[in-house]
């Protein structure tokens, strides 16, 4: 046919001629030829088959069920012991406590618990108190502070920010610390005691120290007037928080554990992600390596019940409990682990099935033979 | 002159749609005198006694594109803007955020809708400034105005209808005019109508004869006339009028005014000194100004897929925003749970209202989810087009050698409506053809005469008398004189002007007879290319002088035949005659045409002969005449004369009457013999033209060209086929039966084939179905689209039997197309029920409107003027590029924008289903789960880049198999990426990943003492972790797992690609320390301090990260590897060919040349192959059609392109244009 012979004959001919001449004053005004504006650029071009992905689902297979193992032991090997003291039960020995709560009592409400270990607490030993139903994570609560306040701002120590507020100010002077969190701060004191076989109580040495995040102790939380060892002088202008039973500054006998940088103020400022948290109280610290930290045997929680929570369904528990490298009992990383192995596992066969018997006839019905 | 005309041309936007008819009236095409004006040439009354003098009430000359003024920019510029519904519910999350206390601050949503409101109206204030410029370029420019016979300068926007006005020569004429006098004798101007219609040649008007004497100014000082006219209508080519002249107070003279006498705004004037004309239409009332159509907003149909998606999310977002605030107050009907002694209420929380208060919380709850519609996303879309853009400029491929142009992007939002078309209207002149005629042969009697031989495609030139080649043996005396009387008679029967000036341009391209440099200027190319052919054949046409035709024959001797009667060409009749009167008093009276008309009016001859002939240069694709002619005696020609000048002087149905009178006259011709003419296609039209249908898009010719000329194109660039059956829906067979029945005629032919050959798919072998080439023209058209009563009695409209026709034709033909029309034919596609995507293309003035108003207009950058570039979103130089743009950057945008948008709503869903979980959990309060600076900078800066990057650089597809094998861009046809079935997995894959998150995160910390060894590297220490840990948790992890599934997406990874995704990741990481690392001055809070820290300083952190990204990922990647293995789409397929190939390059070679398909194959497979390929079914049934044949074609293919992509053989016999294409 004419036209198109014509036409295919022009093409050559173009083309031929802007291969051969290379005309100077066209080329100034063309378009720079570079791979990246002919979007030529050198590419790496993956394309996700079965037979590609196949040995990575043996590998995360292969991978993932060791450490899932490896995860699921450790976790079962960390002793938890758990004990709740709400008292909503008749039976329990706080029950009296739970229900005759006020906040203006001058005597402290005590109630014993006794338990026993059947197991003996090889390595320190941590003690938490848990809380739930406790809605540290609501939004009016986690607001509900003053962090300027509780670096040391001078400032907002007279004025606290417009967040505190119900918590702001009491009797017309600024509160210290102030907001909702501060003002429910966690205020019973669990006291443990070993029952030795013949009868005699121990008490075993807590340590309130290193409980909290380093950083907060030591650079988010800072009293004011750093300069001032005299804490009393510092807050003297500010109220109390209205549920504390004494003012910040008499927290602790420690001045390094004192005001603002009380370490179990700390603690109980980092807001739980959820309405049931635990949060660590004490640490018992091993003593020797001969002696296991807490022996099997009985023991006996006291408890100084100040904190209710029964008004809101909420319920306290002491927790003890062991650590592991890799924090502390926590069987669903584990199970995870394994079962995301398997499946990958189990995958890796099915798509060898299928590379086996699809992704030969793919490639092949593309190739004409 | 360019520059000049330019002037005139952005203007006509967006305020001509309140100016254009209603469609009713511009397209009936009746010469309804529904209502006259009346002007008063030079605001003279006429003599007394004649009628009252009514001034009637005219627009004024001025001419409004602008959309904006000073003072209403800013009120209605924010308002347009806020119409935008993404955009009016950003406002109204930042309102809401500044009212009432949010959980995030108003910062976060304020300042990118300042950002986005800003830049966009920066950009629409700057744009309308510009045609304000425009504007008042045009409105200023001078035009010279005859006022009490005095020439003055006037500015153009001052020109009153009846103004007469001086037009020199190379001037635009300023408003529509009535010509009164030329500086040329005869009454004639030239006028180039190029920006208006297209057509570049030069066309003769004429003055009015009475008036054609007046040549200065103070003679038109004593003119007393008017005009009666109709009111201004679209239709360039129809005007009707009447001037009554009023001299030395007699009767006025009555003369008819006709399109001939009329000078539309626009045009510009040629050849002529100057002229003098009064100015009827004005302004927006001109024609021109009538045939542009508003620009309206054009959407692509992703973005309307967007707002689909929108208005869903939008949903989701009220509805989780309600969801919540009911629980809200479920839960705390309990006074202890709303209320617990450690988290009070203040007073004034208190004593709000329950209602006000619950209406608080639902706002506060929609701030908080807000992130589901990110501003972000429409920021990034926009950016990507803006940017996607340029690689369209860039494309060496698109760059014109020739005339050192690049393609032009105007309106880059429409990239990826590149990759949808499904009608591509075309121009045919200046767009398919190079507008470029040569004469190829003539047949006088069956004997073949070729002026220059083709020897190897090569162009001999010969010696003057030898050019004439004599393929048939040599005729006899008697033929010898047959064969003159041929040439004399293509001398003859033209309306061709010669040029004086010996100015050499384009018209005249290296054919040169050493005596004569004159050169010929028609309104028709091919009466041209007869002359000129003539000329090399021996017989020079030398001039018109005093209605003498003058020509030169072989001997050098001067011929003078006196021109007595023009009977004009007219695409009904589809022919023309001029009668003559030889030297020796013979009258001669010879006509030219299609084959069509003048065989009936042939009564002797070689009529077989030339039919075969005809036939045989017809489907060459030639553009083929016959020429005849009579003898008549005087008295013949007295009739004849009586007759034409009667029906001239009819001023009702002169049209008709005239084609009676030409009826009668035109008949019992004797054959001369026939003419074939070679309207040079474009290059590689043809090929692109099969590259489109073959990627499943119609293609329509929509031309203001008679139908023969354009059918003949339509063959040469393969639109039609040897083997497509023609249905013609022409004014010649409306004539012979009624519009109904030839309506339901056709319909019922192709239905039948359609059932038939559906059949023979579903049975899966196909011999031969018959594919159909509809042809119609403008006036048959309007007949169909002008809504009727008979309508109603039929039983239906005819527009939807005319669609049905349509739908089932794989090539359509439109001729004698008004602009307008060309804009309703279109409008009327896209109204259809498939609301098919359309694409109009062409290079003139006259293919404005249908630019305007097809979903993606292309302006062609030709030689003449650039309003269609100008005007269009996109402009490229030559046809064929079009390929390019389609195949390639319209598939790519299409894919790269499909994944944008999904994704950012995956991984916005990803974002905020956490946090919606999460209320579950802190008693409904609204508390955000994330710190405010991951909620602020999530979408903008760490996920942002690397989404972005990939919808500017992600190839799927190699580029040059993109462009080899069209039918993939069927893979994309009707927006397949951004159906509901792919967005609602997209939508679960983030539901899944958002509760793989959030659950994850969940089990850690409730389970168990999630805990880390505390004070970094000290003690054994094991602290707990907060509900900032718990959400950057959950933020790592998201972050991550999103970039890396757009990792898994990405198919071309350049540097570029590594360098965000990668630089994405490790950006985030930084910035969390940095942003966890210090005490920030500035903030009232520092709940970050070391959380992300301590977060990675726990074993468990770390376990639990990679888990549930694997986790998350996980159904994604078996999706798409399942996918790939058991169905895999055609993209899939040929990506695995694609990586198998490169591997096995030497192993492959060999195939490539076996499967080169030859240069040359049995015409026989050519057709099949083209049916095959030009087929309009369903896609579906396309691919059990095809089945592997495909493949096949496919790998073969790139084997080509690999082996030597720019320079091997096989590769370009490959890509030739032609059916070598095909399996």
């Amino acid at each position: 046919m004419m036209a198109s012979s014509y036409s295919a004959k022009e093409e050559d001919g173009h083309h031929s001629g802007s291969a051969g001449l290379g005309d100077t004053a066209i080329r100034t005004r063309k378009p720079d030829n570079t791979a990246f504006k002919q979007q030529r650029l050198p590419a790496w071009q993956p394309i996700l088959t079965a037979g590609t992905v196949l040995p990575a689902f043996f590998v995360i297979g292969l991978i993932f069920i060791p450490i899932g193992i490896c995860l699921y032991v450790t976790s079962n090997n960390i002793k938890e012991f758990e004990i709740d003291y709400t008292g909503t039960d008749m039976s329990s020995p706080c029950f009296n406590c739970s229900i005759n709560h006020s906040w203006n009592n001058t005597t402290p409400c005590k109630c014993v618990l006794a338990f026993s270990l059947d197991q003996p607490f090889e390595s320190n030993v941590f003690m938490y108190y848990g809380l739930s139903n406790f809605y540290q994570n609501h939004r009016r609560y986690v607001k509900s502070r003053d962090d300027s306040q509780l670096n040391g701002d001078g400032g907002s120590l007279k004025e606290p920010s417009k967040e505190c507020e119900p918590y702001r100010t009491s009797e017309n002077r600024p509160i210290a610390p102030c907001g909702a969190i501060a003002n429910s701060m966690f205020n019973d004191t669990l006291e443990l005691y070993y029952i030795d076989p013949n009868g005699t109580r121990n008490p075993i040495p807590l340590t309130k120290k290193g409980i909290a995040w380093w950083t907060d102790k030591h650079v988010k939380f800072r009293n004011p007037g750093s300069s001032n060892p005299n804490l009393t002088a510092v807050f003297q202008d500010t109220a109390k928080p209205i549920n504390w039973g004494k003012p910040v500054y008499e927290l602790d006998t420690d001045s390094e554990n004192n005001g603002f940088i009380n370490e179990d103020f700390i603690v109980w400022m980092r807001t739980a992600a959820l309405p049931t948290f635990r949060k660590l109280y004490r640490i018992i610290q091993k003593k020797n390596s001969m002696t296991p930290t807490l022996p099997r045997g009985n023991y006996t929680l006291e408890v100084t019940y100040n904190y209710p929570v029964r008004s809101f369904d909420g319920r306290k528990r002491v927790i003890l409990s062991t650590i592991s490298w890799m924090g502390g009992k926590n069987p669903f990383l584990g199970i995870a682990y394994i079962t995301v192995g398997s499946i990958c596992f189990f995958l890796g066969v099915v798509l060898l099935f299928i590379h086996h018997k699809y992704g030969n006839r793919n490639n092949s019905s593309d190739i004409p033979n | 002159m360019i520059s000049f005309l330019s002037l005139y041309y952005p203007l006509p936007r967006s305020l001509f749609s309140q100016y254009t008819l209603p469609l009713s009236l511009a397209c009936t095409g009746e010469e309804s005198w529904v209502d006259s004006r009346t002007v008063y040439i030079g605001h003279k009354e006429p003599p007394p006694g004649t009628e009252a003098y009514i001034p009637q009430r005219f627009p004024d000359n001025r001419i409004v594109s602008s959309k904006y003024t000073f003072w209403n920019f800013i009120p209605k510029n924010l308002f347009e803007q806020f119409r935008r519904i993404a955009n009016f519910y950003f406002l109204i999350i930042f309102l809401v955020q500044l009212i009432i206390d949010t959980p995030t601050s108003p910062m976060t949503s304020g300042l990118p809708l300042f950002f986005v409101i800003t830049v966009t109206a920066i950009k629409q204030g700057y744009e309308d400034w510009i045609s304000h410029k425009a504007d008042n370029a045009i409105n200023q420019c001078p035009v010279h105005a005859i006022q009490h016979g005095k020439v003055i300068r006037k500015q153009s926007q001052k020109l009153r209808v009846g103004d007469i006005v001086q037009v020199k020569e190379n001037e635009t004429f300023p408003c529509d005019l009535i010509l009164l006098s030329s500086s040329r004798e005869d009454g004639t101007c030239f006028v180039t109508t190029a920006s208006l219609d297209g057509e570049s040649s030069h066309k003769t008007y004429y003055a009015v004869q009475d008036t054609n004497a007046f040549n200065t100014a103070e003679e038109f000082d004593t003119l007393h006339s008017t005009i009666e006219c109709e009111q201004p209508q679209p239709d360039l080519y129809k005007y009707v009028g009447r001037i009554n002249i009023y001299l030395d107070r007699d009767e006025p003279i009555a003369r008819p005014l006709g399109s001939e006498n009329l000078l539309l705004r626009g045009a510009t004037l040629k050849n002529t000194e100057f002229i003098y004309a009064v100015a009827i239409y004005t302004g927006m009332e001109s024609k021109m100004a009538l045939n542009y159509q508003s620009k309206s907003q054009k959407r692509s149909a992703v973005e309307k897929s967007m707002n689909a998606y929108l208005i869903v999310y939008l949903c989701i977002l009220i509805s989780k925003a309600l969801i919540n605030t009911v629980l809200k107050y479920v839960w705390q009907a309990d006074t202890n749970r709303d209320e617990p002694w450690y988290n009070q209420k203040t007073e004034n929380e208190r004593q709000r209202h329950v209602l006000i208060r619950a209406f608080t919380d639902f706002l506060a709850y929609m701030v908080l989810f807000n992130y589901i519609i990110p501003v972000s996303m429409y920021v990034t879309v926009e950016m990507q087009k803006f940017l996607g853009s340029y690689f369209i400029q860039w494309d060496d491929d698109m760059f014109d050698e020739e005339i050192g142009e690049r393609p032009l992007v105007n309106t880059s939002d429409l990239n990826e409506e590149l990759g949808q078309v499904e009608y591509v209207f075309t121009d045919k002149t200046g767009t398919l053809t190079e507008n470029n005629m040569e004469l190829k042969e003539c047949c006088v009697d069956g004997h073949v005469y070729v002026p220059h031989a083709i020897c190897n495609g090569q162009v001999l030139p010969g010696a003057v008398g030898m050019d004439m080649d004599m393929i048939d043996s040599s005729p006899g005396v008697d033929g010898k004189e047959r064969e003159e009387l041929f040439f004399r008679a293509l001398c003859l029967c033209h309306t061709v002007q010669v040029k004086e000036e010996e100015t050499v341009d384009g018209i005249k391209r290296g054919i040169h007879q050493g005596k004569c440099t004159s050169s010929y200027i028609s309104s028709s190319p091919d009466e041209v290319a007869l002359v000129e052919g003539m000329q090399r054949l021996g017989f020079t046409y030398l001039r018109l002088k005093d209605s003498h035709m003058e020509i030169l024959n072989r001997e050098d001797e001067m011929e003078r035949f006196e021109l007595l009667e023009v009977l004009n060409f007219d695409s009904v009749r589809r022919r023309m005659s001029v009668i003559v009167r030889s030297s020796t008093g013979e009258h001669y009276m010879f006509c030219k045409g299609a084959d069509s008309s003048i065989f009936p009016r042939v009564v002797s001859g070689k009529v077989e002969q030339v039919r075969a002939r005809v036939e045989h240069n017809a489907v060459e694709g030639l553009r083929t005449l016959c020429v005849a002619y009579k003898k008549l005696s005087h008295v013949e020609y007295e009739d004849v004369c009586r007759l034409l000048n009667c029906a001239k002087l009819a001023l009702q149905d002169r049209d008709k009457k005239l084609a009676e009178a030409y009826d009668v006259i035109e008949k019992d011709f004797i054959l001369l013999g026939a003419t074939a003419v070679e309207d040079r296609l474009q290059d590689k039209a043809a090929d692109t033209i099969e590259s489109l249908h073959k990627a499943g898009m119609k293609v329509w010719v929509l031309t203001g060209d008679k139908m023969e000329t354009a059918a003949a194109t339509c063959y040469a660039s393969k639109l039609f086929h040897r083997s497509t059956q023609i249905l013609e829906l022409t004014t010649k067979r409306t004539e012979e039966q009624s519009l109904h029945d030839v309506l339901f005629d056709l319909s019922r032919t192709v239905l039948r084939q359609h059932g038939s050959m559906t059949r023979d798919t579903f049975s899966g072998f196909s011999g031969d179905f018959q594919d159909y080439g509809l042809i119609i023209d403008g006036a048959t058209l309007s007949a169909i689209l002008k809504p009727t009563q008979e309508g109603t009695r039929n039983g239906g409209n005819y527009k939807e039997i005319f669609l049905e026709i349509c739908r089932n034709c794989s090539a359509v033909l439109c001729c004698r197309m008004a602009p307008l029309q060309k804009a309703q034919i279109v409008k009327m596609i896209k109204a259809s029920k498939e609301h098919p995507i359309t694409l109009a293309i062409g290079d003139g003035a006259n293919d404005v409107s249908m630019i305007l108003e097809a979903h993606v207009g292309i302006g062609i950058m030709g030689k003449e003027g650039r309003q269609a570039a100008r005007n269009s979103d996109y402009a490229i130089t030559k046809f064929k590029h079009l390929k390019k743009m389609l195949l390639v950057h319209g598939h790519y945008y299409y894919v790269r924008i499909a994944e944008l948008v999904q994704y950012f709503f995956y991984k916005n869903v990803c974002f905020i289903f956490p946090q919606f979980l999460y209320q579950f959990f802190c008693g409904f309060s609204q508390q955000p789960l994330y710190d405010t600076a991951y909620l602020t900078l999530y979408n903008i800066s760490f996920t942002s880049l690397p989404i972005l990057l990939y919808s500017l650089m992600e190839q799927h597809i190699n580029m040059d198999i993109l462009k080899r094998d069209p039918s993939l861009y069927r893979d994309i046809a009707k927006n397949s990426h951004l159906r509901w079935p792919t967005f609602i997995y997209w939508t679960f894959l983030g539901l899944f990943d958002a509760m793989v998150f959030f659950f994850g995160a969940f089990f850690l910390f409730d389970n168990a003492t999630f805990t880390s060894n505390g004070q970094l590297m000290a003690t054994n220490t094991q602290m707990m972790f907060g509900n900032w840990t718990f959400g950057t948790l959950v933020f790592t992890v998201l972050v991550f797992t999103v970039t890396l599934k757009l990792a898994l997406d990405t198919h071309y990874w350049t540097w570029i690609n590594h360098f965000v995704i990668w630089g994405s990741l490790l950006f985030y990481v930084i910035f969390s320390l940095l942003w966890g690392g210090i005490i920030w001055p500035f903030l009232n809070y520092q709940r970050m301090y070391y959380v992300f820290m301590q977060m990675l300083s726990s074993g468990p952190a770390w376990l639990s990260i990679i888990l549930l990204i694997i986790v998350s990922l996980l159904p994604d990647v078996l999706k798409k590897v399942l996918c790939r293995a058991l169905w895999p789409t055609t993209t899939e397929k040929i990506q695995n060919a694609d990586k198998l190939y490169k591997g096995h390059l030497s192993e492959f070679t060999p195939l490539s040349s076996l499967h080169a398909p030859p240069a040359r194959k049995h015409e026989e497979s050519q057709n099949s192959a083209h049916r095959r390929s030009d087929s309009s079914l369903p896609k579906k049934l396309m691919c059990t059609y095809w089945g592997g044949r495909r493949d096949y074609c496919t790998f073969s293919s790139f084997l080509q392109i690999g082996e030597n992509p720019r320079f091997s053989g096989a590769a370009y016999a490959y890509s030739a244009p032609g059916p070598e294409t095909s399996v």
